[in-house]
C-alpha cells in the first residue's frame, strides 16, 4: 500500500509510535558501543568477554544493519595456513597500492588477527568454508581445509565467503554474551568530562528515532564504530536510497560528534569521482561485468566477440584459470592493486577507443555460459547471492524474472551509462572513498583517538576499508576499552552540556513552519561538487566554507521535522554538513596535489613533493581549527609496535 | 461516467513501491518493519494487515526485509523501473529485462 491509499483509507494518519519527545532515561555501560554494523558487533563481543558491561547503540536493527548486514562475499588480505603470505606482505602491498595512503597500523592489527576472527565467526554458526563440498575439485579451493579463494588462488589470502549468514550470528552472540542492545537509537553526540570539549570521553547521548526519547548514556569507554561520512557531494533528492554505496543510515554522524568534542581526523581531504553518481547507477554486482563479486568473468561484446584479457605486462591470457593466476615472477595479487607488482589481470585497458574503433560492438554483455562449472557456480549462486545487497535483489529477483546463468548474457552498461562500479561521472560528484579508502579519526596501538575513552574500529578509523578489517579492529578496540575501563575512574555527566544537546536534537520539532531536510541535504552537496569539487584553489576552498557557514546560520535553523524519523534524518545532515566543513579544513590545510587522494590543487599544483609526503592531521581546540602533521609511517616498526600493544 | 472522488493529491516521491505485499500471505507480523535499517516501513493501524511504506525513496534495495520473513512469498523486491537491467539469451539473441 503506497501513502496515496494509505491516506484514502485512513485520513492523515497518526505517528504509529508513542511520541517522548524530551523524555528522559539514563543507562550506564563499562563500555559504550557506537554502531551495530561489523565493527561494532565484534567490538561488543570483545569487551563482553573480557568481563566488561557493554551497551551497543544501533540506529537500525543490530541483526542486519551497517554495510556488512545483508552479506559479504569476500574476506580479505588473511594470511592462513593454506598461504606462504606473511602479514608484512600483505600491509606492503597495500602500502604501494596507496602511494603510502593507508592505515598500515590497524591494516597490520587485521593482518595478524584476521584468520583467528574468521575462525571464532565460524564458531558462532556463520559459514566460511565449503563444507557441502559443492565445490570439490575447484581450483580456488584448497581440498584439506575446505576454504574458497579468490583473486589469486596460488596465493589464497582472500577468501570468498557465505556472508549472509555473519550478522545474525554476530548478533545472536552479541546477546549470548549479555550485551544489551539498544536498537532504533541514533548516538547525537560524545559526553566528555565538564562538557569540555578535548576533555575525556564519558559517554554519548542518544534519541529514540521511533518514539523521540532521550537517552543519556554514561560509560567508563566509547567505541566509535559509526563507519565513515558520506552523502557529502551527491544527493539526489527522489533516489536517496540508491545514491550511496553504503547504507544511506551511513552518513558520518561518527565523525561528526567525535569532531565536536575534540578528536583529531586525517586523510578528510581525499575524494574520489564516485561511481554511484545520484542513483542512475543500476544495482550493484546486478550488471554483467568482469570485477571483484564477477571475478574472472568472460565478457563479449554484441556479436558474442570475446574482449581479451592481458596480465600486467600486457601478455594476452589464453584461458580463464590465468585470470587468477600471478604472473611468472609475480610474488602475489592484490585485490585492487594499482602498481605493477601486485597487479591483477583485467580486459584490455585500450578498450573504449577499441570500440570507438568499431573493433568491439556495445552493449558488452557478461558470458556466463561459456565459462567452466565452478567458475559459474562460484559468482552466480555464491558471490552474487552472498554479496551485500545480492540474495534477493539479484540472485532471486532476476531468478524469478527467468534469468538463467547457463543459458543468459547478462548485460554490461558500461560505456552507455548506468555501470554501477566503472561508469563514467561527473567529476564533481564525489565520494570521501567510496569502495576504496576514507578519510577519519587518527588512532594509536590501542586504537585510541587523542581523546581519552574514545576507542574507534572499522570504517572509523582513517583510511579504514573492508568487512575483514572491521571485523578485526572491532575485536581489538573491543578488548583494548575493556582493559581501560577496567581501570578507569568514574564518568561523570555534565548536566548542562546533555541539556545544551537537548535543546539542539529537538529543535526541528519545535518549529512549525521551515524547510525540509531534504532541501538542506541537496544544498550542502551543491556547496561541495562547487567548491570542492574536481578544481581546488584557496579561493573556491573558503568560498565553500562561507556558504556552509552561511546554510548553518541561515537555513539548518529553519529545518522542520514532522515526526522523529523525519528528525533523524534532520540530525543526519546537521553531520554531513559539520563534516563537510571537516573536508574544506583539511583541504585548505594540504598545499600540494596528490593522486592517491584524489586531491588536485590549482594554486599547488606539485604532485607529492616529498615535504608533502605526510599525514595532515586537523582538529578543533579552543573553537579553533589546529593543523598538525604526522609522519607517513609514523607506525613503525609495526611487527614490533603490534607485539608490545596487543 | 461513474462518480468518482477526485484527489488534491501532490506527486508522489518516486519509486514509490520498493517492496510488493502479497495480503493474502501477508499476517501483519512486522518482521520486516522491525528489520529494516533504513526504517522505511511502519506497521498497519489494522492488526494482521500488510505495513505501510512511509518513506519509499529511502529504500537501499537490502532485500533484508525479504530474507527475515517468515513466510514466503508475503513480501516481494520490486525494483525501481530505471533500476531494470536486461539481458540476452545466447542460443537465439531474444531479449529479456527484469
Amino acid at each position: 500500500m503506497n501513502w496515496k491509499e494509505f491516506v484514502k483509507k485512513y485520513g492523515i494518519p497518526e505517528w504509529p509510535y508513542p511520541v517522548r519527545y524530551g523524555e528522559e532515561r539514563e543507562v550506564s555501560a563499562d563500555v559504550l558501543v557506537l554502531g551495530g554494523g561489523i565493527a561494532g558487533c565484534w567490538a561488543a563481543i570483545s569487551a563482553a568477554r573480557k568481563g566488561a558491561r557493554v551497551v551497543l547503540v544501533e540506529k537500525g536493527a543490530t541483526i542486519r544493519s551497517g554495510a556488512g548486514g545483508s552479506g559479504c562475499d569476500h574476506w580479505l588480505n588473511t594470511p592462513n595456513p593454506c598461504s606462504k603470505i606473511t602479514a608484512e606482505e600483505v600491509v606492503e602491498w597495500e602500502l604501494e597500492s596507496n602511494g603510502g595512503y593507508t592505515n598500515a597500523l590497524s591494516r597490520y592489527i587485521a593482518a595478524r588477527e584476521s584468520f583467528e576472527t574468521l575462525l571464532e565467526l565460524e564458531e558462532m554458526g556463520a559459514k566460511v568454508r565449503d563444507k557441502e563440498d559443492e565445490f570439490a575439485g575447484a581450483p580456488f579451493r584448497d581440498e584439506e581445509t575446505k576454504f574458497l579463494f579468490t583473486y589469486d588462488y596460488e596465493n589464497k589470502i582472500h577468501f570468498r565467503v557465505w556472508g549472509t549468514t555473519f550478522k545474525p550470528a554476530l548478533y545472536k552472540e552479541c546477546k549470548r554474551l549479555g550485551v544489551e542492545i539498544y536498537d532504533r537509537v541514533m548516538a547525537t553526540s560524545l559526553l566528555t568530562r565538564g562538557g569540555e570539549a578535548g576533555a575525556r570521553v564519558v559517554g554519548a547521548t542518544g534519541l529514540n528515532v521511533r518514539t523521540g526519547e532521550f537517552i543519556i548514556f554514561k560509560a567508563k569507554a566509547v567505541i566509535d564504530c559509526l563507519s565513515r561520512h558520506q552523502r557529502n557531494w551527491i544527493f539526489s533528492t527522489e533516489l536517496r536510497g540508491i545514491s550511496s554505496f553504503r547504507p544511506p543510515q551511513i552518513t558520518g554522524d561518527g565523525h561528526a560528534m567525535a569532531w565536536r568534542a575534540g578528536a583529531e581526523f586525517t586523510m578528510m581531504e581525499k575524494s574520489v569521482p564516485s561511481s554511484i553518481a545520484s542513483g542512475y547507477a543500476y544495482p550493484p554486482y546486478g550488471t554483467g561485468n568482469p570485477f571483484n563479486t564477477w571475478l574472472p568473468c568472460t565478457m563479449v561484446d554484441a556479436r558474442g566477440r570475446e574482449i581479451p584479457w592481458v596480465d600486467r605486462d600486457g601478455r594476452i591470457l589464453k584461458s580463464v584459470e590465468e585470470r587468477t593466476r600471478p604472473a611468472p615472477g609475480q610474488k602475489f595479487m592484490g585485490e585492487r592493486a594499482t602498481s605493477y607488482n601486485y597487479k591483477r589481470p583485467q580486459l584490455i585497458p585500450d578498450l573504449e577507443e577499441r570500440v570507438r574503433k568499431g573493433e568491439f560492438v556495445l552493449p558488452l554483455y557478461a558470458d556466463l555460459p561459456s565459462l567452466p562449472e565452478h567458475e559459474r557456480k562460484a559468482i552466480w549462486g555464491l558471490m552474487v547471492g552472498e554479496e551485500g545487497k545480492t540474495k534477493i535483489p539479484i540472485l532471486r529477483t532476476y531468478t524469478e524474472a527467468g534469468f538463467n546463468p547457463n543459458k543468459d548474457l547478462l548485460q554490461s552498461y558500461l560505456l552507455i551509462g548506468g555501470d554501477p562500479m566503472r561508469g563514467k561521472v561527473l567529476p564533481w560528484e564525489r565520494a570521501g572513498g567510496e569502495i576504496g579508502d576514507a578519510g577519519g579519526l587518527v588512532v594509536d596501538w590501542n586504537l585510541r583517538t587523542n581523546l581519552e575513552g574514545l576507542y574507534a574500529a572499522g570504517d572509523a578509523l582513517f583510511a579504514g576499508n573492508y568487512h575483514y578489517h572491521a571485523a578485526a579492529t572491532g575485536r581489538y578496540a573491543g578488548r583494548k576499552a575493556a582493559e581501560y575501563a577496567a581501570r578507569a575512574g568514574e564518568p561523570v555527566i555534565s548536566r548542562g552540556q546533555v541539556e545544551q544537546e537537548k535543546a539542539r536534537v529537538y529543535a526541528p520539532v519545535k518549529r512549525q513552519d521551515g524547510i525540509e531536510w531534504k532541501e538542506l541535504n541537496a544544498a550542502i552537496c551543491r556547496v561541495m561538487q562547487n567548491y570542492c569539487g574536481e578544481y581546488k584553489n584557496e579561493e573556491l576552498l573558503n568560498l565553500g566554507l562561507l556558504w556552509l557557514d552561511d546554510l548553518e546560520r541561515n537555513e539548518a535553523p529553519r529545518v522542520v521535522a514532522d515526526n522523529p524519523h523525519q528528525l533523524m534524518r534532520t540530525l543526519e545532515v546537521f553531520n554531513i554538513l559539520t563534516c563537510s566543513q571537516l573536508i574544506l579544513h583539511a583541504s585548505l590545510a594540504r598545499k600540494a596535489s596528490s593522486p592517491y587522494l584524489g586531491f588536485f590543487r590549482l594554486d599547488y599544483p606539485e604532485m607529492d613533493p616529498p615535504e608533502w609526503r605526510k599525514w595532515v592531521t586537523i582538529r578543533l581546540e579552543e573553537g579553533k581549527i589546529k593543523v598538525g602533521e604526522l609522519p607517513l609511517d609514523f607506525w613503525k616498526p609495526l611487527k614490533e609496535n603490534y607485539e608490545r600493544h596487543r | 461516467m461513474a462518480e468518482r472522488r477526485v484527489h488534491a493529491f501532490p506527486n508522489l516521491v518516486i519509486p514509490s513501491t520498493p517492496v510488493v505485499f502479497d495480503p493474502d500471505i501477508c499476517n501483519g507480523c512486522n518482521t520486516c518493519v522491525n528489520v529494516c535499517q533504513v526504517d522505511v516501513l511502519i506497521p498497519n493501524p489494522e492488526e494482521g494487515k500488510p505495513p505501510i511504506v512511509l518513506f519509499p525513496e529511502e529504500c537501499w534495495y537490502g532485500g533484508c526485509c525479504v530474507v527475515e520473513c517468515p513466510r514466503p512469498g508475503a513480501i516481494k523486491l520490486n525494483h525501481p523501473l530505471t533500476q531494470r537491467v536486461r539481458w540476452k539469451r545466447k542460443e537465439t539473441g531474444e531479449h529479456f529485462r527484469i
